[in-house]
């Protein structure tokens, strides 16, 4: 039988739920000439900012067991050259959803931003990161209070008429609060999780492997914990999540959708492999039929 | 870039802590260097490639830590899944005539690939190399069959000219019309301010993919943020900051 993958995430049919998380696949240009993009379900493109960034100072990525930690710190052209330049770009070469995913420094940063991408043509969803651990006084500054996050949601939920989800933060004591917060604020939808504060230390150097000493740690082992939150939001709120955290394999797809996400993202296994979304697509159909498993729509938070 | 298994086809100690990976594969791996997967490690390794033959390529690396400790230990045939085809390599045809290669440990190694490139191409060829020591010295026969003059330095004068390189392109008059380097980042800042020509270094950066699309690896150069990976990792002298 022919397995169905599509799914419906924020009012868009996408034709599988497979999206290279933000921060992870560029802005997909940058692998347009080594895959054929048109397999994804969406892309959730670069973080970008108000400003363009060149983020920080290398080194910025350490290696771990079972992931990896970055600071990149949202190095980005801007949101002028994303929405002039990009997604236009982009959008020559891929027909499925494109996500912007957007960060700031104040509320106001975040308005304007998300306003600008709301009126690119090209754009189908905006994904506000109130959650990037890279950044000073900005980002996770505002995911990290369920004040402050419904603040944000709630001044962009006031400029934008295309779907707006909220990527939130593992680094926090409850994130069921902050995903009800954004919920009650208009979000209409959540992205969960970014990655996790972590850090590693050069002993023979007995120093911090990455400039920012701190970064984000991503990987498969995160995969329990980000599955755990998006059960636990899923259960709290009425509104579609996005399954993001240590997602690797087909199976993972499966499960992530278990616990009650809608779509599901695909991290930092695109870095250790470019092929990773493409491959866990071709994936689903065979790990579908070997569980019974016709469409993904029917498996959504079913346990 | 291409995604391959490759075999080993050879993984010998050539000097202290330094092996040369034979890898069997078909296809045309080009680039500059590959990414290499190591058994329990997330992350790839980059290493520049040394030399491609029929069917396959070598790489030299040092044992610097646990990753590449464990890649010491992989036999002759264990599959090896690469990246391939990645970077922006040395510029060949930069050169009219008279090439300049200055290497530092290991950055000897992309330089021998350059070498037989400029040789198929009829320049010629002058090359320096510096080695802490005796035993550390990779490549120097290589070197020797291939070049029209080759000059090793050791600190510590066990074998060649004693000192860095740097103190041979000082006391030598050098007839070269492009310069190439690959080492220490402190070396090749040396080169570069030294030699007044115009030539390219080969730079080294922590990476995430690979391949262009993480932004792990961005520096600030003259001309705005590039990608190690991706832009270089060989730049042109006036491009780098350092």
């Amino acid at each position: 039988m022919v397995k169905d993958l599509s799914v419906t995430l924020g009012g868009l049919r996408l034709k599988n739920p497979v999206i290279p998380a933000s921060g992870t696949f560029g802005f997909g240009l940058e692998l347009a000439g080594d895959m054929d993009l048109n397999v994804l379900g969406g892309i959730s493109l670069k973080g970008t900012t108000r400003e363009a960034r060149f983020g920080n100072p290398t080194p910025r990525i350490a290696d771990c067991t079972g992931g990896m930690i970055n600071s990149v710190g949202l190095q980005n052209p801007g949101i002028d050259a994303l929405v002039s330049e990009k997604v236009p770009a982009l959008r020559k070469v891929y027909g499925g959803a494109v996500i912007a995913n957007i960060s700031g420094f104040s509320v106001e940063e975040y308005r304007e931003c998300c306003a600008k991408a709301d009126a690119c043509e090209g754009i189908d969803l905006i994904e506000v990161n109130v959650s990037c651990p890279n950044v000073h006084g900005g980002g996770l500054a505002f995911g990290t209070s369920a004040r402050a996050a419904a603040e944000v949601t709630a001044a962009v939920k006031s400029v934008c008429h295309k779907p707006v989800f909220i990527k939130l933060s593992p680094n926090v004591t409850d994130i069921v609060e902050i995903a009800r917060a954004c919920e009650d604020a208009g979000a209409d939808g959540l992205t969960l999780v970014n990655t996790f504060l972590g850090m590693r230390i050069d002993i023979a150097r007995r120093k911090p492997i990455l400039a920012n000493t701190m970064g984000g740690f991503s990987g498969p082992a995160i995969f329990p914990i980000a599955l755990r939150m998006v059960y636990q939001v899923a259960r709290a709120c009425h509104i579609p999540v996005m399954g993001c955290g240590g997602v690797a394999s087909a199976r993972d797809v499966i499960e992530m959708m278990m616990a009650g996400a809608t779509a599901v993202q695909v991290g930092a296994q695109n870095i250790r492999d470019p092929f990773a979304c493409p491959q866990i697509i071709a994936q689903l159909p065979s790990v579908m039929e070997e569980l019974h498993i016709d469409s993904l729509k029917d498996i959504k938070a079913c346990i | 870039m291409q995604k391959k298994v490759y075999t080993i086809a050879g993984n010998r100690l050539v000097a202290a802590d330094t092996y040369e990976l034979r890898l069997k594969g078909e296809g045309p791996a080009g680039g500059e260097f590959i990414h290499l997967e190591i058994p329990g490690y997330f992350l790839r390794r980059p290493f520049s490639v040394c030399d491609t033959f029929k069917g396959g390529l070598s790489i030299l690396y040092k044992v610097v830590g646990e990753g590449t400790r464990v890649l010491s230990t992989l036999p002759e045939g264990t599959p090896v899944n690469i990246l391939a085809g990645l970077g922006k390599g040395f510029s060949a045809s930069s050169c009219q005539e008279n090439a300049l290669l200055v290497g530092g440990g290991l950055g000897a190694a992309p330089l021998y690939l350059l070498a037989k490139e400029l040789k198929a191409q009829e320049k010629h060829v002058s090359v320096v190399i510096g080695f802490n020591k005796a035993d550390e010295i990779v490549l120097q026969k290589e070197f020797e069959a291939l070049c029209d003059h080759v000059t090793i330095t050791t600190l510590d004068g066990s074998v060649g000219i004693k000192g860095f390189v740097t103190d041979v392109l000082k006391a030598t008059l050098l007839n070269y019309d492009y310069f190439y380097t690959c080492g220490p980042m402190i070396m090749m800042k040396g080169v570069c301010s030294m030699l007044s020509g115009h030539g390219e270094a080969s730079l080294e950066e922590r990476m995430g993919c690979g391949a262009g699309f993480c932004y792990g690896c961005t520096i600030q150069t003259t001309q705005g943020p590039r990608r190690v990976c991706k832009d270089g990792p060989v730049f042109k002298k006036e491009e780098i900051v350092w």
